[in-house]
């Protein structure tokens, strides 16, 4: 099989569009990853496009009615959270199984503001508060408490990623907001679900991001191997059966699965990834995924963000776009916008945030449901 | 005037005409995992019409919780989110009440009942009421 490379990706400054429509924004990253690579929809084989929001409203059609129609196959995806990333996933196997040798994938979303998850009832009254609580600041207070009872992880510790991935978006003029939060800031604010407070959860932003990926062969034919990313792993896993599956959606198994098949794919070991764009959706996921992806042992994730060995300038950054908790998280664009984070740090052109000598980094998402998407990148 | 009788919240509520409510769970007969709600096949090993009914027990013991302060209008905060594992080791999801919503009134493992009342007063849209369930402190 050949090997798959991103040969142009880019992001839109996250934000709150409630003038444009899902395709308008969508069209923006697209034109913009055509552009970083200088390609045209001409030439694009194929679209993959993910949209949660509009799951049911051929968004990714609506894209080309916006940048031209050129008549090619358009798969619209939705998987939650993981949106974004397995349309990418999508555009990537195409390449891989020799389908087409060079396609577009977009991720879009425009999000309402306030609380995701624990809706109405569809029939009988609410539970919500009732049995408990199906929102999501409280559903991942519960994951992150399970580490708590577990290991001790304590409520600044949580906060502490928030304090970091804030920090980062300070060097990040594509994130939704440049704020510093200091500790006391981040504990301070309005508990929305203990332990996470206001600004310890995700942002709801709009946004888009997109990539084109090629063939080896393609790609060199175009003369765009010199910015080019190569695809060392994919891997896509549903939530394989825990006792606890049907009151407490799981985030951990899942992606301990796709790391191992990723490490495996990409014949790679934690060790060798020199940056980690992963799920914050909330900062009590952020510390479980350290261990779930296995940059650290289980046990050792709050003495990893005491001792900064995840913050910029640490032996393995994460989150340095500002993570979902400040750059934003537009739920369909999030897993490309990770893919654009790693790229433009592999390709050495991160700016004030760059990564001193990143050749290798990891991309991760979770949808609660549940699905975890994985990428591992490597600049050749 | 007689009191109307009360609806289950959830399926897995199971009103008796005589005697106490209970949580109800399906067993798998090949694997033994326990689930809430009907099924007949069973997502753990795949087995298919082994799926059998246990009454769940009325107590356990609190697994991981959340004290939620922001919620839908209408919901009464802050209530603690709470994840028991029951005697039996099925898990279920409800409000721990009786107990102050602060983290240094709860720990881990403290053992709990599994009590039924009044679903806080919500109706449906018909006007029936329902029969929830709750953990309190084991007394």
């Amino acid at each position: 099989m050949t090997d798959a490379y991103v040969v142009g990706v880019d992001m839109i400054k996250f934000g709150r569009f409630p003038d444009r429509t899902v395709p308008q924004i969508g069209a923006e990253a697209a034109l913009l990853a055509l552009d970083d690579c200088g390609l045209t929809i001409q030439d694009m084989q194929a679209l993959y496009s993910g949209n949660l929001g509009q799951a049911a409203g051929m968004v990714g059609q609506r894209i080309l009615h916006e940048i031209g129609q050129t008549g090619i196959p358009v798969v619209n995806v939705a998987n939650a959270c993981a949106t974004g990333a397995t349309a990418f996933r999508e555009a990537w196997a195409s390449v891989k199984a020799g389908l087409y040798d060079c396609v577009l994938a977009v991720g879009v979303e425009q999000m309402g503001k306030g609380l995701l998850g624990g809706g109405a009832a569809t029939k009988g009254i609410p539970k919500e508060g009732l049995l408990g609580s199906s929102t999501m600041p409280a559903v991942f207070a519960e994951a992150g408490m399970e580490h708590t009872r577990k290991y001790g992880t304590t409520f600044e510790q949580f906060a502490k990623v928030s304090v970091k991935n804030h920090h980062h978006s300070t060097l990040n003029p594509k994130a939704m907001y440049q704020i510093e939060t200091p500790l006391d800031t981040v504990m301070n604010a309005e508990m929305i679900s203990y332990p996470n407070t206001k600004l310890m959860c995700s942002v709801n932003v709009d946004g888009s991001a997109a990539a084109v990926i090629c063939s080896e062969k393609k790609a060199k034919e175009l003369g765009l191997m010199g910015r080019a990313i190569k695809v060392r792993a994919s891997v896509l896993a549903s939530d394989p059966w825990q006792q606890r599956d049907l009151v407490m959606p799981d985030v951990n198994s899942c992606t301990r699965r796709a790391a191992k098949e990723a490490y495996e794919m990409a014949g790679l070991g934690a060790d060798d990834i020199d940056l980690i764009e992963l799920h914050d959706c909330f900062a009590t996921a952020e510390i479980l995924h350290y261990e779930n992806l296995g940059i650290c042992g289980d046990g050792e994730a709050g003495r990893l963000i005491d001792d900064g060995e995840v913050a910029l300038g640490g032996r393995i950054p994460v989150n340095v776009s500002g993570g979902l908790l400040s750059k934003g998280h537009p739920l369909g664009a999030t897993g490309i916008a990770n893919i654009y984070e790693i790229s433009t740090h592999l390709r050495g052109e991160a700016g004030g945030r760059q990564v001193e000598g990143a050749r290798i980094g990891m991309t991760h998402v979770i949808g609660l449901g549940s699905a975890c998407a994985l990428h591992i990148l490597e600049k050749v | 005037m007689s009191e109307q009788a009360l609806l289950p919240t959830v399926p897995y509520i199971k009103i008796p005409d005589s005697g106490d409510p209970y949580l109800e769970g399906y067993r798998c007969g090949s694997c033994e995992a326990t689930f809430l709600g009907e099924r007949t096949v069973c997502s753990k090993c795949g087995t298919r019409d082994q799926m059998s009914t246990v009454t769940l027990p009325n107590s356990g013991k609190l697994y991981s919780y959340s004290i939620v302060y922001r919620s839908f209008p209408g919901v009464e905060v802050p209530y603690i989110s709470a994840i028991v594992d029951l005697d039996d080791g099925t898990a279920i999801k409800g409000n721990l009440i009786n107990v102050e919503p602060d983290p240094a009134n709860i720990e881990f493992d403290m053992p709990v009942d599994v009590i039924f009342a009044d679903a806080l007063g919500r109706k449906d849209s018909e006007g029936n009421s329902y029969l929830a369930y709750f953990f309190q402190p084991k007394v």
